[in-house]
């Protein structure tokens, strides 16, 4: 009686038709596609993204050279110099990022002391030369300065977290 | 294949012609990354394989050893890139118990890391199930797979700002608390998952077409298995119920209640069944670690290993000192030597570390579960068709980062 309802089985196609059926199923359910870019899946505060140096609501940046995430940095990517300002505060005379070395494991938010920088949700940074993804300092505030909204209310909600 | 000739003597002569030799990869869409197999076939049956590996080689482990303990755990996540935080989670076991911290992880942060250590091994399973009934000529399960792949990165997402490299689980504990809603959204993830599963296995397990390119295909006896180094579903799939959370249980997994699914024939087709059992079972434990999830602190409190909180790293003194102190010199680990292996998606994975009571390791070595599977390849293969190469790699659950290292 098995071997007859195997038989039966095998010649009636059934665990083919079944597996059609399943998918013609899913053929006529809700899409979990979504239209990029003009849809986005979600992004959490931690997302770690562009890098942007931020500045005070006052204007003056927030980087005080301290070197924090020069050192942890696993990839070696970030390079800083620093001198005294006219004013006597000391800040970076050079701050540069080699985004094709980064590894964006998020160690430099994590060491800055004074929020300074923090990698942000932006993911379209793509560039067609090497050269554009040499960040220097200017291109590190510019990118603050576009997402700081958005950078402090990440800052915001991750707060407790940190 | 030989050739008989008559030369002007009218001698006969034979010529021995070589069986042909195929490149398989390293840019075969079946080859699973960078894996360069030459395959010497006679006809269309293999006759020997011999895979070069190598391909995807950075250096991890010498990295490593110029890293600090905290800088060396990104790297941890690009071994096996398709289970990151199993990656991560032996070298943190492995850094606490030169540390001599083992007991002194908070309760909450060991139930965080089971959880994802379980996540992981669903978003590896799904990633190798779906890929492999690619390989075998399935398209359907790869488009519905991602889509739940998706939902477990989105919980990476959360937890640690990325869909893969995470930087998560650090020694003492994790880096940041699961935020707000997490756990519902996992449990309401946890509700809906099986449901998927089934329908996986409908379009699966008794298909002809499935069966037929696996079944008896790659067989591996359970000495043979242990023999060639095997570990995690490939050598459960041969009959060995070997698990290390079970045999040498780690984190809380003494506490949860789960079950080893075994094979019997250790075949292509046992390997996925045994896959897919084994996603019901981390299902199984995933809902009993997010019970188990009561408040209380994520790390160690002990600033010369854990980071301060921001908030006290800004108002007091001995804080700030201690996060400088962290984050440029890291924490010294005292000398000694330790060999921590944890229960990966793939298998054992280990790693043997030596400590010289710096700051870097003075030697990480790392043991993947890949590479003794891989080379398998030639006693697995041998005397099967070509096609069933593609077979018996996509049953292995082979991922270069950890095999090239």
């Amino acid at each position: 009686m098995a071997m007859l309802d195997r038989a039966a089985r095998s010649m009636l196609l059934s665990e083919l038709v079944s597996g059609m059926a399943l998918t013609l199923k899913y053929f006529f359910s809700p899409k979990a596609t979504i239209n990029y870019p003009y849809e986005r899946g979600p992004i959490s505060p931690r997302f770690k993204g562009e890098h942007a140096l931020r500045r005070y609501p006052n204007g003056e940046e927030r980087c005080i050279a301290c070197k924090l995430c020069e050192a942890v940095c696993p990839a070696q990517a970030i390079t800083i110099e620093a001198e005294p300002r006219a004013d006597g505060s000391r800040r970076t005379t050079r701050y540069d990022i080699d985004m094709t070395k980064c590894i964006y494991c998020g160690l430099c938010e994590e060491a800055c002391p004074v929020d300074a920088i923090v990698e942000g949700p932006n993911l379209e940074f793509a560039a067609e030369t090497r050269e554009e993804l040499l960040y220097d300092k200017d291109k590190l505030l510019a990118n603050g300065d576009r997402w700081e909204p958005l950078l402090a209310k990440r800052l915001q909600l991750d707060a407790p977290y940190r | 294949m030989s050739l008989t000739t008559e030369n002007q003597a009218t001698q006969t002569r034979t010529i021995e012609v070589d069986s042909h030799t195929v490149n398989f990869g390293p840019q075969h869409p079946a080859a699973h990354g960078v894996l360069r197999l030459i395959l010497e076939m006679k006809g269309e049956v293999i006759e020997r394989a011999d895979p070069h590996i190598g391909l995807l080689h950075r250096g991890t482990e010498k990295l490593i050893e110029y890293k600090t303990y905290m800088q060396a755990m990104p790297y941890m996540d690009r071994l096996d890139y398709v289970s990151p935080m199993s990656m991560e989670h032996s070298f943190v076991l492995a850094v606490e118990k030169l540390l001599r911290i083992e007991d002194q992880v908070p309760a909450r942060a060991r139930v965080i890391r089971t959880l994802f250590a379980e996540l992981t091994r669903i978003l590896n399973h799904l990633l190798n199930v779906t890929t492999y009934a690619l390989d075998c000529g399935a398209i359907t399960p790869s488009l519905w797979g991602f889509e739940q792949r998706e939902h477990l990165l989105e919980f990476y997402e959360a937890v640690g700002g990325s869909h893969y490299h995470v930087n998560y689980f650090r020694a003492g504990g994790v880096a940041k608390d699961l935020p707000p809603g997490l756990e519902d959204r996992i449990a309401v993830w946890c509700e809906a998952f099986p449901r998927f599963l089934n329908d996986l296995e409908g379009l699966l397990s008794e298909n002809r077409i499935f069966k037929q390119r696996t079944v008896d295909i790659g067989v591996m006896s359970a000495e043979q298995a242990m023999a060639w180094g095997f570990s995690g579903p490939c050598l459960r799939a041969s009959g060995v119920p070997w698990d290390l959370r079970k045999s040498q249980p780690y984190e809380i997994y003494a506490d949860l209640d789960f079950d080893i699914p075994v094979g019997r024939h250790g075949d292509c087709y046992d390997r996925y069944l045994v896959r897919m059992q084994e996603m019901r079972q981390s299902l199984r434990l995933v809902g009993q670690c997010l019970q188990r999830l009561k408040p209380g602190p994520i790390k160690i409190d002990d600033h010369k290993i854990a980071p301060p909180k921001r908030a006290d790293m800004k108002r007091s003194m001995e804080s700030l000192i201690h996060h400088f102190k962290l984050y440029t010199e890291g924490y010294h680990v005292p000398a000694g030597t330790t060999y921590t292996v944890t229960e990966a998606p793939k298998g054992e994975f280990g790693v043997y570390m030596v400590a010289d009571g710096t700051n870097k390791p003075y030697r990480c070595k790392i043991r993947a579960p890949g590479y003794a599977h891989l080379q398998a390849m030639e006693a697995l293969s041998k005397g099967h068709m070509l096609a069933d190469a593609v077979s018996i790699i996509g049953s292995l659950d082979i991922v270069f980062g950890e095999i090239d290292r």
